[in-house]
């Protein structure tokens, strides 16, 4: 059967499945849900760290090979610094373009690196929206809970405060930058609700929401004339006497040519992991999301936070072929689309929080419930025409123009087909561990945005990625900028580096992999027969 | 599998994998049909540093050129989002060197008029259309120059909201105008300018500074383990 008439089922019990309200689960029947299907629960999939600032900790598998890797520095490299600054930021996405607006705005000199182009980030593909607590009925208090109750409780309280409370002037600094959020009637702030929260709290920009704030941010970068160092992966980080951060080395993709950075302080806005593919997983990250500051951090002896815990978004597109792993957003399930299975039926609140819906969808696969395509991938439906028959006609190219034109181009409209999908690999919920300034038991080394760890506990809020990276963004850029002027550069050394080196020869050496990976490594190696026809 | 005993709906899986021929660059190669053009690069054993970025359809980074058997029309795409077919072309731009100019977006006194400070080869579009025809993105790029020009910046924030700031609008301008970076102006100015302030938001920010919440922080970080835990199980 072709997909066509498997998604007749769809059509035929919409009607019948719009009258159904699906309740959420028990606390007691989620993390029974949990353990048995979500992929953080496969323990084969992970091991023990075997040295460094995490010993024995577990993660997956793919993780911990980088994480015990080897630099490709040699400790004899000349580290005379072709360039000297206050604050070096390491990463070009939401909280790297933040960091050094911020840094640069109270005065320090500032460089931001990055080994893609300006703005290429997980950040620029954001859909979903930016939650913050605009809404008379909302309080930053209501954020709070939601995100702790999102995060199964391991949330770092400290850190989540300061998030829920700066989010307001943080949206209130992207609109006067130009960001244009979707407005009420009355000029106020319009809200959604997504997923795992009790009140509307999401900003949106259609669903350009992280396009739309990294255009801004990316010509505010360029109108303010901040130094970039374009096509350049941190591939070291340095340390002075005393084992504090005082620069980085950079491979240049261009010439492969090292560069030698001094700074003051250094902030790691380096992103995921997706591009890892951890267990097997396809992945909605950026081609750059290969977990460097991880690796480069770790090295440097500093701390990591739920490295095992990451999270799967529930819809990551299963057909066409082309768009496998790709983000169908959220939004679609906060207007009221449902989840389908094989048999026509809903199976989960689709407004439960991101892991348990993912289980859910996993569990009606491995079940049989799936819906099998022609390539052998397995997924349930998204209904979305339902938001057309629900809100009237039109309303999915109103609301979700970008997914519109995305399936278009392959011949789908999913304003009158569903959609097929299935869990893809989507965000770290863990990282370097941070404390309220973004600043890691490193002294001088910050870490910002999805690279850090504490803020979402075990698992990410919808909505909330997009604030981390403002609030840590700018808290990091202002701490490393203000202590710049009292501070003295720091000299440049590997000590850090002979010291793991020391510390994975007496562990039985290391991986034997080379990290950070940089890019992941998706060139076919055997040669390809050329046509001569 | 469990799967395959229980499963009565599914159908058998079938595994197609035609080789189609294309042309990178003017080079002949054979690649699984259906396959991304990118992935077309990297199964050719070609490593991609320029010209890949979110692999989703938003960052721009992989414009590309592109022709099908026997048309004529040379379009453009996303490598990302396109899928090759058989006797196809293409080719990924490299960056263009648009001039892109410097504003400070919160100071500017008169964004409408400014624009033909910072982009003065705005008003001179001779109207060839070729900016929307290179549009991956579909927006009617002429268009939105022509309403940027006579002000409607309005309208421009709007037919921009899908723009990638892929550039492909830019080396087809006979009039050496970069319409998406004029767009990004005219949009922020929009936002900047041209939209009605949030009043909820300020109240919100206030009432932050002014500690409204304080007495509800303290009962809530107050708590131990289990009493958070069923104050959230409270809260819906």
């Amino acid at each position: 059967m072709d997909i066509h008439a498997l998604q007749q089922i769809v059509h035929q019990t919409r009607d019948a499945r719009r009258k159904q309200t699906i309740p959420k689960f028990s606390p007691a029947d989620r993390d029974q849900l949990i353990h048995k299907y979500h992929p953080d629960y496969r323990a084969t999939a992970y091991r023990p760290i075997r040295f460094g600032p995490n010993a024995n900790d577990k993660t997956v598998v793919e993780l911990a090979a980088l994480l015990e890797g080897d630099s490709s520095i040699p400790e004899n490299l000349d580290l005379t610094p072709q360039y000297t600054t206050d604050v070096l930021v390491v990463g070009g996405g939401g909280a790297g373009c933040a960091a050094a607006l911020h840094a640069h705005a109270s005065g320090a000199r500032v460089i931001l690196a990055t080994k893609l182009r300006l703005g290429d980030s997980n950040s620029v593909m954001a859909q979903g929206g930016m939650q913050i607590s605009v809404a008379p009925e909302d309080s930053p208090v209501t954020h709070f809970l939601d995100t702790l109750k999102g995060g199964h409780m391991q949330n770092d309280h400290e850190l989540l405060k300061v998030m829920v409370e700066e989010g307001p002037s943080i949206a209130k600094w992207l609109i006067e930058l130009g960001v244009l959020f979707d407005r009420q009637a009355d000029g106020n702030l319009h809200v959604k609700k997504g997923g795992g929260s009790s009140k509307p709290r999401l900003l949106t920009c259609s669903d350009y929401t992280g396009l739309e704030i990294m255009r801004v941010l990316k010509d505010e970068v360029l109108n303010q004339k901040i130094q970039l160092l374009e096509f350049c992966a941190a591939v070291e980080l340095l340390s002075d006497d005393n084992g504090q951060c005082s620069g980085a080395i950079f491979k240049d993709l261009d010439n492969q040519r090292h560069v030698i950075v001094a700074a003051k302080s250094v902030i790691l806005a380096t992103g995921g992991i997706g591009r890892l593919h951890i267990q097997g997983f396809p992945t909605s990250n950026h081609y750059g999301a290969t977990g460097d500051g991880l690796c480069l951090s770790y090295r440097m002896g500093a701390q990591l936070d739920h490295i095992d815990t990451f999270q799967y978004h529930p819809s990551g597109a299963v057909y066409p072929e082309q768009l496998i792993g790709a983000l169908v957003t959220e939004g679609i399930r906060s207007e009221g689309g449902h989840l389908v299975n094989a048999k026509g039926e809903r199976f989960v609140n689709e407004l439960d929080t991101r892991d348990v819906v993912s289980s859910s969808i996993i569990r009606e696969c491995e079940e049989g419930r799936g819906i099998r395509t022609m390539s052998g991938r397995v997924g349930v439906w998204l209904d979305t025409p339902l938001l057309d028959a629900e809100h009237g006609p039109g309303t999915v190219e109103k609301h979700f123009p970008a997914m519109m034109m995305q399936f278009e181009r392959f011949g789908i409209d999913i304003s009158k087909d569903p959609v097929l999908i299935y869990p893809t690999l989507h965000y770290q919920n863990g990282g370097v561990k941070i404390d309220a300034n973004s600043e890691t038991n490193v002294k001088n080394l910050f870490v910002a945005g999805e690279a850090s760890g504490g803020l979402h506990g075990r698992n990410r809020l919808m909505g909330n990625s997009l604030l981390d990276l403002m609030v840590f963004g700018k808290r990091s850029g202002l701490t490393a900028a203000a202590r710049a002027v009292s501070m003295q550069q720091g000299k440049l050394t590997l000590n850090h580096l002979q010291r793991f080196r020391a510390e994975a020869k007496k562990h039985g050496s290391s991986s034997g992999v080379i990290s950070p990976m940089i890019l992941p490594a998706y060139t076919r190696k055997e040669p390809e027969r050329t046509v001569t026809t | 599998m469990a799967q395959e005993d229980t499963n009565v709906i599914d159908q058998p899986e079938v595994l197609r994998h035609k080789m189609v021929t294309i042309e990178i660059s003017g080079k002949k190669y054979e690649v699984p049909e259906g396959i991304t053009v990118i992935k077309a690069l990297w199964h050719t054993g070609q490593e991609v540093v320029r010209g890949a970025g979110c692999l989703g359809g938003f960052c721009g980074a992989c414009a590309t050129y592109y022709r099908t058997k026997d048309d004529p029309k040379v379009r453009t795409c996303l490598a990302c989002q396109m899928a090759v077919e058989d006797g196809m072309s293409f080719t990924i731009m490299p960056p263009f060197p648009a001039r892109k100019a410097l504003y400070d977006i919160q100071s500017l006194k008169d964004p409408k008029q400014d624009l033909f400070n910072l982009y003065p080869e705005a008003p001179l579009c001779r109207n060839c259309n070729a900016c929307t025809e290179a549009c991956p993105q579909k927006i009617d790029v002429r268009e939105g120059v022509w309403k940027a020009v006579f002000g409607d910046f309005k309208s421009v924030s709007e037919m921009f909201m899908d723009c990638v700031m892929c550039g492909m609008c830019t080396p087809v301008c006979i009039a050496d105008i970069a319409p998406n970076l004029v767009a990004l102006y005219v949009s922020r100015a929009q936002g900047a300018h041209f939209t009605e302030k949030p009043q909820g938001l300020d109240i919100r920010i206030k009432e932050i500074q002014e500690g409204r919440y304080h007495d509800e922080w303290k009962k809530v970080l107050g708590m131990n383990e289990q009493e958070l835990a069923d104050h959230c199980a409270t809260v819906k």
